[in-house]
């Protein structure tokens, strides 16, 4: 018999705007179909960023909420408290989660709210023409850096999985990428297992996603694989930070 | 024999499945232009596909199909890395 390759239920029938060769519709994707894979379809809230991502709401099937810039873990906190049985997941971007709405996500993980956040870093702020983020290497340039990232100006890149991981309510983190065949397949499983935290109500779940901006670090999307894993991985190492104690 | 569509209205020409392709038999049409203004992909020797479905899972954009038998190999050279 033959098997096919199916288009998950959980995105709508719409072409993404994403930039050619940007991985935001991978992780879309899976995503989409751990929540179909769950079967929580009917019962999932996501709640989108500001940033490149802004537009989700038209591509995801389950409800979705647009939140003010990095506030996404409190309208989640608030849709997770008022229907405890819905699955809530936020969808942030680097700029979203790790600058303006730092605040958010560590309290967020700090009171172990029971919801999944989805981090995409791509080290640069997307949407806005590639200035510098938090998560911006060393050296990496920008517009805003255009001579490279320097420390002793603009400080060091942010580690945010590994500073979320020390936080007691945080139950669930890990960092993935998407730059191979095998790491989307990794990064499908700790997509699933971040859901599966929430719904055994453990605490908060985060799944750091190392993403590719080709359009703004100037490079071709099989380049920008490739950047990927000689200069993101080394600098934010993949794997899990933090696992519940009871294995799901 | 394993199948692979290519959704052409949907391809962002963006390579990545010509990368990651195992057996190398994908390419960016040259002379067909999609809508959009992009060269979609296609295959370039079908006969040579073992269904792997790697171009599935790196497309961004949902335009690959990929078609095998149940239990057919499936296999990849690589890992995948």
């Amino acid at each position: 018999m033959a098997v096919s390759t199916k288009r998950t239920q959980g995105l709508a029938d719409k072409h993404f705007h994403y930039c050619p060769g940007c991985t935001h519709g991978i992780i879309h994707r899976l995503v989409a179909e751990a929540i179909e894979e769950l079967g929580v379809l009917e019962k999932t809230v996501g709640v989108c960023p500001v940033g490149c991502a802004v537009f989700a709401y038209d591509y995801f099937n389950c409800d979705m909420i647009e939140a003010a810039h990095g506030r996404a873990p409190a309208v989640a906190t608030g849709v997770k408290r008022v229907l405890p049985e819905s699955v809530v997941f936020t969808y942030q971007g680097d700029g979203d989660l790790a600058a303006i709405g730092t605040a958010e996500t560590v309290h967020a993980a700090a009171r172990g709210e029971r919801i999944t956040t989805i981090f995409v870093n791509n080290a640069v702020y997307g949407m806005t023409g590639g200035q510098m983020a938090p998560t911006t290497l060393l050296g990496q340039k920008t517009t805003t850096t255009p001579f490279g990232r320097q420390s002793s100006v603009a400080g060091y890149p942010l580690k945010v999985s590994e500073m979320v991981a020390t936080i007691d309510g945080a139950a669930y983190v890990t960092r993935v990428a998407v730059n191979s065949p095998k790491n989307i397949l990794r990064a499908k499983k700790a997509i699933l297992k971040a859901f599966n935290v929430q719904l055994k109500g453990l605490g908060f779940s985060l799944v750091e996603v190392l993403s590719t901006c080709p359009t703004n670090w100037g490079l071709s999307p099989p380049e920008a694989l490739r950047w990927v894993k000689e200069k993101m991985i080394p600098v934010y190492p993949l794997g899990d930070f933090k696992v519940p104690e009871d294995e799901v | 024999m394993p199948q692979v569509f290519f959704e052409n209205e949907r391809c962002k020409g963006c390579e990545l499945c010509v990368t990651v392709c195992p057996k190398k038999i994908i390419a960016l049409s040259a002379g067909e232009i999609n809508s959009f203004g992009f060269h979609p992909a296609v295959l370039t020797d079908g006969t040579k596909c073992t269904g792997c479905g790697f171009c599935f899972l790196v497309c961004p954009d949902l335009a690959v199909t990929v078609v095998r038998e149940e239990g057919g190999n499936g296999e990849s050279t690589d890992e995948g890395e």
